[in-house]
């Protein structure tokens, strides 16, 4: 049909080229989803703790990260991060843009993941804030009881979201040659000769995922809408 | 460590200065970027508004069916399926330069965002404005060119600049298929020049900088049709 033939998939090379590639598309986006979240937090609580010396900084970073393309901050990192680092992890030095990729997606999604954060916690009435002061409680048993909570509860469909847009950039590793899924697929179209093919099952794979997920993010949010 | 800034004097081989080729492929990033930007633009109004037709659900199919698959195919593989699959499906596209493919690539991926945005913007509006259309007497065309989409339009713009700066970033991702813009360029004079830091804080202030210029455009824009009196409420757009 249309000149392609996709005949030359099989299990096997699926488990030899694909598999792999997928493993580590998936390890990057739990990473970054959560480092992205832990980091992604502190730098919107610093972002409105109301001191200067912790403002400006996570004001700094998250803008500066947030006005560069992805890719640029992967090719950053890739150069910057020192070789005596790789060799700190077993055998780190056979993955290096794999380790590199890593890094920069947790620090990358941190900025994004922060916007999310600070708005979700602007979200809450300022009655909730004050109730938590009168009742003697310090900023931080404010923030991790009664603020936090309720934030994250608000802010689940679009991390959600957020995190599937991240699995979707996770393709540009390419730029550095990390393994992942598109990797896997444009490697066994190279090595089987039919390019055209792999790139289309990659983009039927892609979409699989992606729109299973987000179906279930618009199912969760309807669900949520009911609750309140 | 020491700066040496010198090295974008030095030539590239071909008798130009690696800051001449480096404005050189901020000019292909602007094109990019600003052709993919037009046909966003058209196609993403268009689809958008036919989300939001009311008796049409076959056109509301159609144009849902176009934003998921835009929204949900990695920008990279979708270049990739411009770039090696549609000239081998259609070989009348064969004879398309790269460039052309990469704007489309772009554009429709874009696309899929705007409509988004647009679908939002007309279901903010309050049920009535629709009906004064109708009232009017106005057919569903005339009820969109004149009261709908004006409006919607000026709520939507402040998640369309973020859209914008979007599409300006996104535009490095067209280095996977050579096209010869600002990404490509800090790839290949970094591996000739070993200077990859000068390289890389040049090309990313040339973003940033553009990026600025697209929010400050798009902040004059909203600024000079706005209406007085009428407050926007506009949502904020995610992802990037």
């Amino acid at each position: 049909m249309f000149g392609l033939d996709l005949s030359f998939l099989n299990w096997e090379i699926i488990s030899k080229f694909v598999q792999n590639g997928f493993i580590f598309s998936l390890q990057l986006t739990v990473v970054a989803t959560l480092g992205g979240i832990v980091l992604g937090t502190l730098l919107a609580l610093m972002r409105l703790s109301g001191r200067q010396v912790l403002m400006i900084p996570a004001t700094i970073y998250v803008n500066g990260m947030r006005s560069v393309p992805l890719v640029m901050v992967i090719l950053w990192f890739f150069l910057l991060v020192p070789a005596s680092f790789y060799s700190l992890i077993p055998g780190g030095s056979n993955y290096r843009a794999e380790i590199s990729a890593i890094i920069t997606f947790v620090a990358f999604e941190a900025a994004y993941f922060s916007e999310i954060m600070r708005a979700g916690i602007q979200s809450i009435s300022r009655g909730q804030v004050n109730a938590g002061r009168a009742l003697g409680m310090t900023y931080a048993q404010n923030m991790k009881l009664i603020i936090l909570p309720q934030a994250f509860r608000n802010m689940v469909p679009i991390l959600l979201t957020q995190t599937i847009i991240l699995f979707q950039d996770t393709s540009l590793v390419y730029a550095i040659g990390a393994y992942d899924l598109l990797k896997g697929f444009s490697t066994a179209g190279k090595i089987y000769g039919r390019p055209e093919e792999a790139y289309l099952l990659a983009a039927v794979v892609y979409f699989v995922i992606c729109y299973s997920l987000s179906y279930m993010v618009k199912r969760l949010n309807s669900r949520i809408a009911i609750i309140r | 460590m020491t700066w040496d800034w010198r090295v974008f004097l030095n030539d590239d081989g071909s008798g130009r200065t690696y800051l001449q080729w480096m404005f050189d492929a901020w000019g292909w990033t602007l094109s990019v970027a600003g052709a993919s930007w037009v046909i966003a633009m058209l196609v993403g109004a268009l689809i958008g508004t036919l989300r939001t037709l009311p008796n049409s659900p076959w056109l509301v199919r159609f144009s849902n069916a176009w934003v998921e698959l835009f929204r949900n195919v990695p920008l990279l593989v979708q270049i990739f399926i411009w770039y090696f699959v549609v000239p081998k499906v259609f070989p009348a596209m064969k004879e398309l330069p790269s460039l052309i493919l990469v704007v489309f690539a772009l554009g429709f991926f874009t696309s899929a965002r705007i409509a988004e945005q647009v679908r939002a913007g007309v279901q903010a509006l309050p049920r009535g404005q629709r009906y004064a259309g109708m009232a009017m007497g106005f057919t569903t065309l005339q009820t969109y060119r004149y009261v709908i989409l004006p409006m919607a339009f000026r709520i939507i713009i402040p998640p369309l600049t973020s859209e914008s700066m979007n599409l300006l970033k996104n535009s490095s991702v067209a280095f996977a298929v050579s096209i010869a813009e600002l990404t490509m360029f800090a790839m290949q004079a970094q591996e000739e020049t070993s200077r990859g830091i000068e390289i890389y804080l040049a090309v990313t202030a040339l973003y940033a900088v553009s990026a600025f210029a697209v929010n400050r455009v798009m902040a004059f824009v909203e600024k000079k049709v706005q209406i007085p009196g009428f407050v926007v409420a506009g949502a904020t757009g995610g992802g990037h």
